[in-house]
C-alpha cells in the first residue's frame, strides 16, 4: 500500500465522522420523554396516534379556520365532549403544564414551534 | 431504456419496502437489521475500496495541468492549475473538494456562421452540483437531531437557518426543496441532452433516482404522511446506542425512507458515488507537477536488476559487433599478431 502515512489517518477520521452519533451518545441508555397527562379527562379532541403525529396541523387548521375564516370557535369530540378550538383556552386548559407536556417531546426532537412567539404559557393562578 | 431500468429498480425498492413493512417482523427487519447491515457494508466497502486504490502504484507524475507550469523566474506560474509544491496541491484540492472548481471551468462549444467555433462558459452543472451536494450535507447534519441525545449543538442553528422561512406547521426546510430541484436538474440534464443521454448508463440514473426517492419520501414523511417523531427518535437513538426497539406505531413511509437510505449506503462503495473517497485519491489532482525538479523512481522497479549502460553493453558484445560490421564507439584493441588471429576465432565461438 502506498501513501499509508496519509491514507490511514484519513480513513480513521472518515470512520470517526461517520460513526459520530455512536461515540457522541456513548451507548448511554436513552431517556424518552415522559408526559404528564391530565387526570380530569381520558380523551383528547382526536385519538392519541393522530395527536402524536399531527397535532401541529390541527392547530394550524384551527388558526386558519377561526381567525382567518371566522369559523366556529368550538368543536365536539367523537364522544360528544365540547372543546374550545384554541391553543391557550382549549389545549392548555387540560395540558397546562408546558414543561412536562409540550416541551418534553419538542426538546427531545429539537422542534422549535413558533406558538410561543405570540401565545403565553398559562400561569398557575390562571388555572 | 437505461432510464427505465433505473426507474423500475427504484420503484421496485419502494414497493418491496412497503410490502415488507406490513409483514409481521418486517418493521424490525427494515428498521433495525438492514440499517446495521447497510452501515457495515458502507464502512467496510469504503475502506476496502480506498485501500484497494492505495495499493495501486502511481509511477509517474500525472497531474492535469491547466495552466503555466513553474518555469523561468520571469514567467508567472499558475499555482493552482499547475502546482509544484504540497501547499499548492492542498490549495487546489480544497477548491476542488469544497467548491468543485473543475466544474466551474466547464465550457460549451458552439458553431456559428462562418463556420466559426466558439467556446462559452457553462456553469449550470457546477451550480446545481454545488447546490445538490451542500443541501445534501445540510440534510444529513439536520438528521443528527434524531441520532444524538442530548441533541448536538450544531443542529439548532442549522435548523433555524434552514427553516427561516417559517412556513407551515412542520416548518419547511429550504434544503429539502433545493436538493429535490438540483437532483431533478442533474437527471434532466442527462435525459434532455442527446450526447449525455448517449453516455449515460443505468448506473448514472439509478443514484439520482434513488436520492430523489429518498428526498421525496422524507418530504412526504415530514409534511404529508406525518409519523410519530418521538417513536422514530426512540428507534434511531436506539440504533446508535445498540439497544434498538420499535415502540409505538410508525407509519410505513418511514420504513420506505429508511430502506432506500440503506440501499444507498450499501450501494455506495461499489458505485460512482465513491467519488467521495476517490476525489482525494485522484493522481490527476493530488500530485504536484514537479517532475522537472524531483527525480521520481518507479516504485515497482526490481532492485536486483542493475542499470546497464550502453558502454557496458558494448564492452560485453564489442567483438561480435565488430565481426558483424556494426559501428562501435570504442574500437577493439588491435590484435597483437596476425597468425594468432586464426586461433582466437574458434575460441570466441566456443565462448558463445
Amino acid at each position: 500500500m502506498y501513501g499509508t502515512g496519509r491514507i490511514i489517518p484519513a480513513l480513521i477520521i472518515f470512520v470517526g465522522l461517520m460513526t459520530f452519533p455512536i461515540w457522541y451518545n456513548g451507548g448511554k441508555a436513552q431517556q424518552p420523554p415522559e408526559l404528564v397527562l391530565p387526570t380530569e379527562y381520558d380523551e383528547c379532541v382526536r385519538d392519541t396516534q393522530f395527536m402524536r403525529e399531527s397535532h401541529m396541523v390541527l392547530l394550524h387548521e384551527w388558526r386558519d379556520d377561526v381567525l382567518r375564516k371566522s369559523g366556529p370557535r368550538s368543536g365536539v369530540t367523537d364522544r360528544g365532549l365540547e372543546y374550545e378550538r384554541s391553543l391557550q383556552k382549549g389545549c392548555m386548559s387540560c395540558h397546562y403544564d408546558k414543561q412536562n407536556f409540550c416541551d418534553q417531546c419538542h426538546d427531545y426532537t429539537a422542534v422549535v414551534p413558533d406558538c410561543w412567539a405570540c401565545h403565553l404559557e398559562p400561569t398557575k393562578e390562571a388555572i | 431504456m437505461r432510464v427505465l431500468k433505473a426507474f423500475i429498480a427504484v420503484v421496485a425498492l419502494v414497493l418491496v419496502a412497503l410490502l415488507v413493512a406490513q409483514v409481521p417482523g418486517g418493521q424490525s427487519l427494515l428498521g433495525i437489521v438492514l440499517p446495521y447491515l447497510a452501515f457495515a457494508i458502507f464502512l467496510g466497502g469504503f475502506i476496502y475500496k480506498v485501500v484497494d486504490w492505495a495499493k495501486s502504484p502511481v509511477p509517474f507524475r500525472i497531474p492535469t495541468t491547466c495552466g503555466q507550469e513553474s518555469s523561468l523566474p520571469f514567467i508567472k506560474q499558475n499555482k493552482l492549475d499547475c502546482p509544484t509544491t504540497k501547499t499548492q496541491v492542498v490549495g487546489r484540492m480544497l477548491l476542488e473538494v469544497l467548491l468543485f472548481r473543475s466544474l466551474f471551468r466547464n465550457t460549451k462549444a458552439s458553431i456559428h456562421d462562418g463556420p466559426q467555433l466558439a467556446y462559452g462558459s457553462n456553469k449550470w452543472l457546477w451550480l446545481f452540483g454545488l447546490l445538490f451536494h451542500y443541501s445534501f450535507l445540510v440534510i444529513v447534519l439536520r438528521h443528527m437531531r434524531l441520532f444524538t441525545d442530548p441533541i448536538a449543538g450544531f443542529v439548532a442553528p442549522l435548523e433555524f437557518v434552514d427553516g427561516f422561512l417559517e412556513v407551515g406547521a412542520t416548518t419547511i426546510y429550504q434544503s429539502s426543496f433545493i436538493l429535490l430541484a438540483a437532483v431533478t436538474f442533474l437527471f434532466l440534464r442527462r435525459v434532455v441532452r442527446p450526447y449525455l443521454r448517449y453516455l449515460s448508463l443505468p448506473a448514472d440514473y439509478f443514484p439520482l433516482m434513488l436520492i430523489f426517492a429518498i428526498g421525496a419520501t422524507g418530504l412526504l414523511m415530514r409534511h404529508v404522511f406525518r409519523v410519530d417523531i418521538v417513536s422514530v427518535k426512540e428507534l434511531t437513538v436506539g440504533l446508535v446506542t445498540f439497544s434498538p426497539a420499535i415502540n409505538g406505531q410508525i407509519g410505513a413511509i418511514f420504513f420506505v425512507h429508511v430502506f432506500l437510505v440503506c440501499v444507498l449506503l450499501a450501494y455506495f462503495p461499489f458505485s460512482k458515488l465513491m467519488h467521495l473517497g476517490g476525489v482525494f485519491m485522484s493522481p490527476t489532482r493530488n500530485m504536484a507537477n514537479n517532475s522537472r525538479m524531483v527525480r521520481h523512481e518507479n516504485p515497482w522497479n526490481d532492485p536486483n536488476i542493475k542499470p546497464h549502460s550502453y558502454e557496458a553493453y558494448e564492452d560485453e558484445f564489442r567483438e561480435f559487433m565488430v565481426e558483424s560490421g556494426l559501428p562501435v564507439d570504442k574500437q577493439p584493441e588491435p590484435a597483437p599478431a596476425e597468425p594468432e588471429a586464426g586461433q582466437a576465432a574458434p575460441e570466441e565461438e566456443s565462448k558463445a
